[in-house]
């Protein structure tokens, strides 16, 4: 039977304080008093979707056997509107050159839409397996209910037929044209109708009839879900719909606002993993439900395997991990929501990007693919003719030697307040990989005072740098505290 | 074996710009300026020169490209002209052009000039260069302090030195390069600063703090060279010439192999290891009478006493902190306040190094002249800690 054979999550490590926020507006908002609880997690400013679903793939893929055949990548806030955000991900990923690859967009449903096809595409035999992965970071107006509602994040999931830990027992699918809000080509923000519409004409309406469909086709009795994961951020509404359904009230999960906020098309396999990580057991049956234009529900029985399933970095520790962020500037700082002053000595970064070059470099660049000397058995980054080693320097000996799973340490370093960075001051400095290999590279997700000589580092895929004059984002890796 | 260029080439003039802020010069005005110095020095004619060597890094906000901005500013006779770039090491790789030229016998008399404008940038500090098309794309987004930073959390690990022991040993030697720089009218800064001061400085790059960073200044610096023969036959005396003359390049090997520990220069022992050989030197901590070192930030300064051999390896905080290096000191260092105050105009400073030796060794320092100094050293480095150019030179008296 077709199911989930592993999966991966990803929160970002700042919580930005709904307190901090609702400070800032309250001279003009004092209504917002009333939202000022817990926190939303928030991208550094060298993440986005990309990033945020490169790590969720990560983590899914190294608790799995499975060499994906197909990538599907969803996001409402992907950065390019004409370049498939699949294929960096993938790249990124070191999957094959041969994988088949589609990106799913344009609705908050988009998650469960490529689920929905993975499973599809695996089920029918076109591909043995799947990965996809879905993330969203999605930009708010300053003061907008968005604002303190979400939260960024992505997941991913692998799909096959055989070591399932999640079977998909039926999916079901409606598609109308209701829109609660939208966001025009071209537009940054959202414009969003009343809410009590949405919750009485929309959410009430659409998606009890497609969850009994799926129930149905299932063959399970809707008293017999065990856990109903649906995002919404309004109150109660989904309580409603469990209730229409036929749902037990217990077993509607918590849709994590208090520690990271909606997390757009990504969010209802975030809660998703939540649930399986932190309350599922097997033989559980799962309802996970989509609403935008439309529902998607899909029926989900954890399997006998899920028991004996485990992972190396969960959703659960990297919401464990959050660090809290008070200062609401640097929020709209990163997400470019405030025209700051940043200076002449960040006009260098607008130069144009070789694509050429990019393409040549993909495995380097992307992929922080090295080489290792078939003679000497020295690691280098980056790959080339002649091996750098000094005793060796054998030509053409290097085979391609992926470093992105190196572990690593700081061999030296600073802390630059000079030199132009979103996040001041620039921590970079050369690492050393514990197996051979080093190069010096930007640090990222730290503070001052977090790192010293010897420090472990791990790389993580992150936005270099963006040309903001032709909207080119550069992708590369960074080190990261192992325990950031 | 070669024979080396050991007292095959003599300095015949050199020439200096005032080197600072010079909002009122252009590159073309500041090359002039050391020109006439040093043509005046020489006692010869322009029109004797053979070749040119011209030293620039930044073409962006400079004058641009190729060797034609020197032949035009100084109305050259159609001569080679020909540019060299190698990042700080710009103006010790010019002199080095011309220092070939004669010693070859290609050239009787050949000129080398470096020139740097740095103040039309709109912004303290330099500029980042550009790094081609595939470097931007990987390379950790840093600054020159931010790279020479690096040694001391290395250096630090490596010899067991508490953060403050180095922050005071650093300051120390800017303090030193302040109170040499306050007796050189041509140096851009000019006044004696204290260590408080220095070690209560705002922070550039950890643990660098604003005095542990030289000047941005525009300069000009110029060689005029020939053989020693053809300077005698000019009626000089107290002639300078060269005893060695080398440059040892990065291959990648610290920044991509984990031979490097990160708190010395690689590139720097070996230029200065073929020096001395070339020069006949076997012990530089007794042989040499004074140098110039590359101190684009104090940290260089300290790790490179130990690539030069004159301190002991983890000794160099202990050398610097009893004077060894001060103005009275056994070997003076940037004795004209070096990259700290005289300035660092960087296609210049080579051969502003070279100046300082030239006049030392001539008796015509003035305020700041040593006592019969013999062997003068100068070390011009460019790039970062894990990637660099390093030229070692050695002038002294020839016999």
């Amino acid at each position: 039977m077709v199911g989930i054979t592993s999966f991966g999550g990803y929160v970002p490590r700042l919580r930005l304080q709904r307190q901090a926020i609702v400070d800032a507006h309250s001279w003009a908002d004092p209504g917002l008093a009333g939202r000022a609880k817990g926190e939303r997690s928030m991208c550094n400013w060298d993440e986005d979707a990309v990033t945020m679903c490169v790590e969720a793939g990560r983590a899914c893929l190294e608790g799995s056997a499975l060499t994906p055949e197909a990538v599907y990548f969803a996001s409402t806030s992907a950065p390019f509107a004409d370049r498939q955000h699949a294929a960096i991900v993938s790249t990124a990923l070191g999957l094959s050159e041969e994988v088949a690859a589609a990106d799913i967009s344009s609705s908050q449903r988009a998650g469960t839409t490529a689920l929905i096809q993975a499973c599809a595409g695996v089920q029918s035999g076109q591909y043995a397996s799947a990965l996809l992965v879905v993330g969203d970071k999605r930009r708010t107006k300053a003061a907008s209910a968005g604002e303190l509602a979400y939260g960024d994040a992505a997941a991913a999931c692998c799909i096959g037929t055989s070591d399932t830990i999640v079977d998909l027992l039926a999916a079901q699918s409606s598609t109308v044209d209701f829109v609660d809000h939208f966001r025009a080509a071209g537009e940054s923000f959202d414009y969003t109708w009343e809410e009590r519409w949405i919750r009485d004409e929309g959410l009430a309406k659409i998606a009890p009839p497609c969850i009994q469909r799926a129930l149905d086709k299932a063959g399970v009795p809707a008293a017999s879900v065990d856990h109903f994961v649906m995002p919404s951020t309004i109150g109660r509404a989904v309580a409603g719909i469990a209730r229409q359904a036929g749902i037990n009230p217990d077993a509607v999960r918590d849709n994590l606002h208090a520690h990271v906020g909606e997390a757009g098309a990504a969010h209802s396999l975030v809660m998703l993993l939540h649930t399986l990580e932190t309350a599922a057991r097997p033989g559980d049956v799962i309802l996970l439900v989509s609403f935008a234009q439309g529902c998607d529900a899909v029926v989900l029985k954890v399997t006998e395997g899920f028991a004996g399933y485990d992972h190396a970095r969960s959703l659960t520790d990297s919401m464990a991990s959050g660090v809290a962020e008070s200062n609401y500037q640097k929020f709209l700082a990163f997400n470019d929501l405030v025209t700051l002053e940043r200076g002449m000595r960040a006009e260098p970064l607008d130069y144009k990007t070789a694509l050429s070059v990019t393409y040549r470099k993909r495995d380097m660049l992307t992929g922080l693919i090295g080489g290792r000397c078939t003679q000497c058995g020295t690691l280098q980054f980056p790959r080339t003719d002649i091996c750098v080693n000094p005793q060796c320097h054998a030509v053409d000996t290097q085979e391609p030697h992926p470093f992105r799973d190196e572990a690593a340490s700081i061999l030296t370093w600073s802390a630059d307040y000079l030199t132009y960075t979103p996040d001041p001051p620039s921590h970079y400095g050369m690492i050393t990989f514990a197996n051979g290999g080093r190069f010096m590279t930007d640090f990222t997700d730290i503070d001052v005072g977090d790192i010293e000589v010897g420090t472990d580092v791990r790389m993580v895929f992150r936005i270099k740098s963006v040309d903001s004059v032709r909207g080119f984002v550069r992708y590369f890796w960074k080190a990261t505290p192992v325990n950031a | 074996m070669a024979s080396g260029i050991k007292d095959k080439v003599a300095i015949l003039g050199m020439g200096c710009s005032r080197f600072g802020e010079r909002w009122e010069a252009g590159a073309e005005e500041l090359m002039v300026e050391a020109f006439n110095e040093a043509i005046s020095d020489a006692g010869v004619d322009v029109s004797q020169i053979d070749a040119a060597w011209f030293s620039t890094h930044f073409e962006e906000i400079n004058v641009g490209k190729g060797g034609l901005p020197l032949s035009i500013a100084l109305r050259l006779p159609n001569i080679a002209v020909t540019r060299v770039e190698n990042f700080c090491a710009s103006g010790s790789e010019a002199f080095r052009g011309a220092v070939y030229a004669v010693a070859s016998g290609a050239c009787d008399i050949a000129l080398a000039l470096g020139v740097e404008k740095l103040k039309d940038t709109g912004y303290g500090g330099l500029p980042g260069g550009a790094s081609g098309t595939l470097t931007p794309q990987w390379a950790a987004t840093g600054s020159a302090p931010g790279n020479f930073a690096q040694l001391a959390s290395a250096y630090q690990s490596k010899h067991g030195v508490d953060r403050d022991d180095l922050k005071r040993a650093i300051a120390h030697i800017s303090v030193k390069s302040h109170a040499n720089g306050a007796k050189n009218p041509k140096a851009h800064l000019q006044k004696p600063i204290t260590e408080e001061q220095a070690l209560n400085a705002p922070l550039i790059a950890e643990p660098l703090g604003l005095f542990d960073c030289c000047g941005v200044s525009d300069g000009a610096a110029a060689a005029i060279v020939t053989t020693p023969e053809i300077a005698k036959s000019l009626g000089k005396e107290n002639i300078v010439s060269v005893k060695a003359l080398q440059l040892a390049l990065s291959n990648g090997s610290e920044s991509g192999h984990n031979s490097w520990d990160g708190s010395y220069f690689h590139t720097t022992r070996i230029a200065a290891g073929k020096a001395y050989k070339e020069a006949g030197i076997d012990n530089a901590r007794d042989q040499v009478s004074m140098f110039e070192c590359h101190d684009c930030f104090s940290i260089t300064e300290l790790v490179t006493m130990e690539d030069l051999q004159l301190s002991e390896e983890g000794g160099a905080i202990r050398d610097v902190m009893d004077g060894f290096y001060d103005g009275d000191g056994q070997i003076p260092c940037q004795i004209d306040g070096g990259l700290k105050c005289f300035g660092h105009p960087i296609g210049a400073s080579g051969i502003r190094m070279l100046y300082e030796m030239y006049l030392q060794l001539q008796g015509r320092a003035e305020d700041r002249q040593l006592a019969n100094p013999s062997i003068g050293m100068t070390h011009n480095l460019g790039g970062s800690p894990m990637s660099n150019v390093a030229a070692v030179c050695i002038v002294g008296s020839y016999d």
